[in-house]
């Protein structure tokens, strides 16, 4: 994937490339990567290294990808957090406790992630509260109906479910023992956000709510369709790595989705998106995504102590940011000077 | 050029509530005319703007289009008929390309089906083609960030993309505000530009200077009401001042700043001083 993305930029001169926004990213991505190679060793380099770092990407990265495309409409979603369980948990309830077919476990599960989205997306554009509080609020609301549901189903805060071979291979398997399945679903979801974000012009649509809400109303954007359509798809990748993960486990937790907030944030953010919407771009959010699975991973490869990981990742938040808005001053000088 | 107004109010009124904004306003205009609307800060500018735009339906009164009424749906609708608005800051994207910011809403694309990719080339093309044609040469690429553009570039950008997508009526809301004085100058050529094509153009402003450079009719509106109503060369600028002010109390102080500055070496009075 290092490859694809600097084979892209190689075709352009040097001013294209600094007027991209990932640029920042694949700079940090490099870095990295390096850094934890040259300490990771050649463990780190093979297989058992991709896969460890990829698995946590693919998981990571399927939320990422949505919730940064609300980010760049200037939108926050921190509900992913607790749609994660409440998915898997109702997959479990409906093919594990109740026996239903894997299909229907499926479709409930990512119908709660679309669900969540869809009102998230209703009382941000409905109401004036930010999303951010929004999607607390919604956060902690899903915690408990989904801590209602367990208990009121099963008596316990976990439920167990043994799906059929061919969900399980489709969706909860490790490809040569190793590498997850989700991989391939990840690559899939980037291949159709990039679509959507890049080729498509519903892409540009997205800029420019994030970039002047107001001024895209006035260009006969449908800002409210778009602003909940895009909550519902971050509902809906949180609802599908929470089955992925009931795939691969075989038991849905009550709890345990909490990490995906700030990570999934974290990934965006490093992968050159603006807090404040209006730029940004898939290739970045891959690469933020990647950066963020090779620090997380690679500490346990160069045997460092964990808690240097956390410290990695906080100084690579600040200097994404930083370096980011460095890249995009420079976008628009290089514009102007060019005369 | 017939002598129907493109767009005309009459007697409409606007409230919000209890509030009313806007009293019995009636205003046309006609292809190639240039219509000024002065008003001071709360005068209801911007709520009349909203409502040529159909941001706003009217409380009381009729919108006419070429003549026959019509009721908006909403701003999109207003648009399909014709009738374009370029706010303050233009309605651009500073982080988003010149030819992407040219076809916001209306995006070329080519391939078939849900395959519908963005045709960035032609976008920047034509984009590229229409800004120079509206006199801005200094925009060759349409890859370029609207950050990067002058303010009164992107003004002028603005108003290309409504002249190329078929306005009739242009409203600017403001475009010469927040600029220098050449940008200022740049503006006022493309909104000459914009009337020479047979545009009716809507100009708001609370710059006199501005307004009557390229102003055919000028209205003013006093918290909400239309104050004054007058064709080119019928007021000076010192009377039209003293209106927008509401009061006799504007020539005053400007005579006497002025007064002040021949004395002074063209220096302002300080406030503290006397």
């Amino acid at each position: 994937m290092t490859t694809q993305s600097s084979e892209q930029a190689s075709g352009f001169s040097l001013g294209s490339l600094i007027r991209r926004p990932e640029t920042g990213s694949l700079i940090g991505f490099i870095v990295v990567y390096v850094f934890f190679a040259i300490l990771g060793g050649a463990v780190f380099l093979g297989a058992p290294g991709w896969s460890s770092w990829l698995n946590i990407a693919a998981e990571v990265g399927i939320i990422a990808l949505p919730v940064g495309l609300l980010m760049i409409s200037g939108e926050f979603d921190m509900s992913v957090g607790s749609v994660v369980p409440a998915s898997s948990m109702m997959a479990a309830v409906l093919s594990g406790h109740y026996e239903l077919p894997a299909l229907v476990g499926i479709l409930g599960g990512l119908g709660v992630g679309l669900l969540v989205g869809f009102v998230n997306g209703l009382i941000v554009t409905r109401t004036t509260i930010p999303s951010l509080i929004a999607t607390i609020g919604m956060m902690f609301a899903v915690m408990g109906l989904t801590l209602g549901l367990a208990v009121l189903v099963k008596g316990s805060t976990s439920v167990s479910y043994v799906p059929d071979a061919t969900s399980k291979q489709l969706l909860g398997t490790f490809i040569g023992g190793m590498f997850n399945v989700s991989i391939f679903w990840w690559v899939g979801f980037v291949a159709i956000y990039f679509f959507v974000l890049h080729l498509s012009p519903l892409g540009s649509w997205i800029f420019a709510i994030g970039g002047d809400r107001e001024s895209a109303r006035n260009a006969g954007i449908p800002t409210n369709k778009l602003t909940i359509t895009l909550f519902m798809a971050s509902g809906f990748g949180a609802a599908f790595v929470g089955i992925a993960q009931v795939m691969t486990y075989q038991a849905a937790q009550v709890a345990g989705g909490q990490s995906f907030i700030f990570n999934s944030i974290m990934c965006v953010v490093i992968g050159g998106v603006l807090l404040t919407g209006g730029a940004g771009s898939v290739i970045g959010i891959l690469l933020g995504t990647m950066t963020f699975a090779v620090v997380n991973q690679g500490i346990f490869f160069a045997s460092l102590d964990p808690n240097v990981g956390s410290i990695i990742i906080g100084a690579l938040l600040l200097a994404a940011v930083l370096s980011n808005d460095t890249f995009r001053a420079l976008a628009m000088n290089y514009a102007t000077k060019k005369k | 050029m017939s002598d129907t107004p493109v767009i005309e109010l009459r007697n409409v009124d606007k409230s919000f509530g209890p509030i009313d904004v806007l009293h019995e306003i009636s205003l046309k205009v006609k292809a190639g005319e240039v219509l000024c609307l002065l008003g001071d800060n709360g005068a209801g500018k911007s709520t009349l703007i909203k409502t040529l735009a159909g941001v706003h339906a009217p409380t009381r009164g009729e919108v006419l289009v070429d003549g026959e009424p019509v009721k908006f749906s909403g701003p999109k609708d207003a648009q399909n008929r014709g009738i374009a608005t370029v706010h303050q800051f233009g309605g651009t994207y500073p982080l988003m390309s010149v030819g992407r910011n040219f076809f916001m809403g209306e995006e070329p694309t080519k391939g078939f089906g849900p395959f519908k990719v963005f045709d960035r080339k032609t976008a920047n093309k034509i984009a590229v083609e229409e800004v120079q044609k509206m006199g801005i040469t200094r925009i060759t690429d349409g890859d370029r960030l609207v950050g990067g553009l002058s303010g009164g570039e992107r003004q002028s950008l603005a108003i290309a993309r409504a002249v190329y997508f078929g306005a009739r009526v242009l409203i600017l809301d403001e475009p010469t505000a927040a600029l220098g004085v050449k940008q200022a100058a740049h503006v006022l050529r493309i909104v000459n530009e914009a009337k020479k094509r047979g545009l009716a153009v809507i100009f708001i402003t609370h710059q006199v200077m501005h307004a009557m450079t390229v102003g055919d009719h000028f209205a003013v509106l006093i918290r909400g009401a239309i104050a004054a109503d007058f064709r080119k060369g019928e007021k000076s600028r010192e009377e039209i001042t003293d209106l927008m002010a509401g009061g006799q109390n504007m020539a005053d102080l400007e005579a006497s700043i002025e007064g002040y500055m021949e004395t002074h070496d063209g220096h302002p009075p300080k406030v503290s001083a006397d």
